[in-house]
């Protein structure tokens, strides 16, 4: 396109081939991700906005691109109106238990399927990863049986409960697993290393990369997810943050700057992990390539 | 030396008992068993009976069957036009050198780790009919703008935009990790052949693309037809538009744990099963038509 093409060798280098070169068309380029990237964001923005407007302000016809006294109070009233601080205590309980327990479970069952003979190993990691192909609604009710015979609804026990366990992050850390050298463990178990120590002491530390994809992965879905908890909560000083706020939405007392305070609140936790470690995150996620 | 042709012992049952003893319990029965609830009927004080076929009759005898599925259906045709625009996107935002290209990801990226519940409160503010902003921007334009929330055909729609937006990002990513695995030697050995930049993305870029390409329609289809969280949070249970803009999986929330119709919920999770198997397994047979595997 521009006349720069044209004089590049072609025994250049990829890389200052592709830093010279399109400069021209850089501007098309920042212009088309610019224009996204802000539509994007633009609901993020208005919240904040709106979150520090007043209740006539969020509903006059004509938008109020910036209230005329900065409300701040109205992110104090979200602790007044709304049982929110008991919902983020369960959210973070319910984030931090199932996120332990599946690293847990997840690395010791992914380590013992992808490095371990034992009977009946093939059929068994077949029953397990034949979860991944069934959508959730097919053990919702039963689970909710189950937790109910339990005595657990409107417990954190029902919240964390079928959570704690998943084929995805089995078959994370079997894969993880399966990519490493069979030297290390040899070697460690001529030094007399017994299973445990070899996969305490050499395979996990070897698997924190794919250890902290699984985290990542668990902390955003179990802090977004919304069916299970509106399923075995119905007390909303019990509830986590995304059910609480689901449930409330439909109120008309409530005021719209405090619901965007609050909803600002409950989200800013993963947006703030998710900004300071965008990279890991982001490559994380594009390896394990789903939720 | 030891072969690995060993058994290790109790400790392989140490390692996945813990784990297999909750997917036993929390998943594989409560397949099995929503799979014979879906032939029993449900009694007001609890207590199951047999009824034979009798929710699948009822199932596909209901009206609000093929709304749900029309609503599903054409959610996920919305959501699923985000894909080649994120071809695009992603590959504007892998351009060699791009400033700020880190940038851009983090702000495509940001809705999709947004809580469905939270961001979906933020969305429904903005197209209020009244004195939400999308209106008063259509009414720049001189259009006047519809009471989105409150009319079925345009809440599917808003619900829809929400989803497009908050899966374009994901999409994106996916693309992007593909885009790299692209040996930069093909686009250079073409450039020395004359082809333009629009050549080369036709010719090179998309065809090497194409198994992340249908790595990410499946995901989006998948997870699309289960729609729930933004149609929920975005309306609200209670939304008199609700039945003619539900969704299967609201359709399954409904009759399970608001009419507490657990055998004919139960029928319809198996309905969604068998559906999103096939479009699946669809989608696979149709690949090797599309998908370059070299």
């Amino acid at each position: 396109m521009t006349s720069s093409t044209l004089k590049t060798r072609p025994s250049r280098p990829a890389r200052s081939r592709s830093g010279a070169r399109r400069n021209g068309s850089h501007a098309y380029i920042h212009v088309v991700l610019g224009v996204g990237g802000f539509i994007m964001a633009f609901p993020f923005l208005w919240q904040i906005i709106m979150s520090l407007s007043t209740n006539a302000e969020v509903q006059s016809v004509t938008p109020t691109f910036w209230p005329a006294h900065l409300q701040w109070g109205n992110y104090v009233a979200v602790f007044e109106r709304l049982p929110f601080f008991d919902e983020l205590r369960t959210s973070i309980e319910v984030t931090v238990i199932r996120t332990l327990a599946q690293i847990v479970l997840c690395t010791m069952a992914g380590y013992a399927f992808a490095r371990m003979r034992f009977v009946g190993k093939g059929p068994i990691l077949a029953i397990v990863l034949s979860i991944l192909l069934v959508p959730s609604q097919v053990y919702l009710i039963s689970q909710y049986q189950i937790v109910q015979g339990f005595g657990w609804l409107d417990t954190v026990f029902g919240l964390v409960a079928p959570g704690l366990f998943s084929a995805f992050g089995t078959f994370l850390m079997r894969t993880a697993f399966l990519r490493m050298p069979a030297e290390l463990e040899e070697a460690a178990r001529i030094d007399g290393a017994n299973p445990f120590q070899i996969f305490w002491r050499i395979m996990l530390p070897l698997a924190r990369p794919s250890i902290s994809v699984l985290a990542i992965t668990t902390v955003l879905w179990s802090w977004n997810e919304l069916l299970w908890p509106l399923v075995v909560s119905t007390d909303s000083s019990k509830m986590p943050l995304a059910a609480g706020l689901a449930t409330i939405a439909g109120d008309v007392t409530i005021n719209y700057p405090v619901l965007m305070a609050a909803s600002l609140m409950a989200m800013a936790p993963i947006l703030i992990v998710f900004i300071v470690l965008q990279r890991r995150v982001i490559d994380g996620l594009a390896s394990s390539g789903l939720k | 030396m030891k072969r690995r042709k060993r058994f290790d012992g109790w400790w392989p049952v140490l390692f996945v008992a813990p784990l297999l003893a909750g997917v036993l319990l929390f998943y594989i029965w409560p397949i099995l068993q929503t799979f014979y609830f879906s032939f029993t009927t449900w009694g007001v004080f609890g207590g199951a009976t047999w009824s034979g076929f009798a929710n699948y009759v009822q199932l596909i005898t209901d009206p609000q069957l093929y709304v749900s599925l029309l609503n599903t259906v054409i959610y996920t045709a919305v959501v699923l036009l985000g894909v080649p625009i994120a071809v695009w996107l992603a590959n504007l935002v892998n351009t060699p050198g791009l400033r700020f290209a880190q940038l851009y990801r983090v702000l495509f990226f940001l809705p999709y780790v947004a809580m469905p519940a939270a961001i979906s409160l933020v969305w429904r503010i903005i197209f209020n009919g009244d004195f939400g902003i999308l209106n008063y921007f259509i009414g720049l334009v001189g259009i006047k703008g519809p009471y989105w929330i409150s009319s079925p055909g345009f809440a599917l729609a808003a619900v829809s935009i929400v989803g497009l937006w908050s899966s374009l990002g994901f999409s994106m990513i996916i693309l992007g990790a593909g885009l790299k695995d692209i040996p930069p030697e093909l686009h250079e050995a073409a450039e020395l052949d004359g082809a333009s930049p629009a050549r080369r993305f036709r010719s090179i870029t998309v065809p090497l693309l194409t198994p992340s390409i249908f790595f990410v329609v499946i995901v989006t289809t998948i997870s699309s037809f289960q729609l729930f969280d933004l149609l929920y949070a975005m309306l609200g249970a209670k939304n008199p538009v609700m039945p003619k803009t539900m969704s299967l999986v609201f359709y399954f929330y409904q009759s399970g744990f608001i009419d507490n119709d657990k055998g004919f919920a139960a029928a319809i999770a198996m309905f969604i099963f068998v559906l999103i198997g096939i479009i699946t397994l669809f989608q696979f047979r149709f690949q090797r038509r599309w998908v370059s595997n070299d």
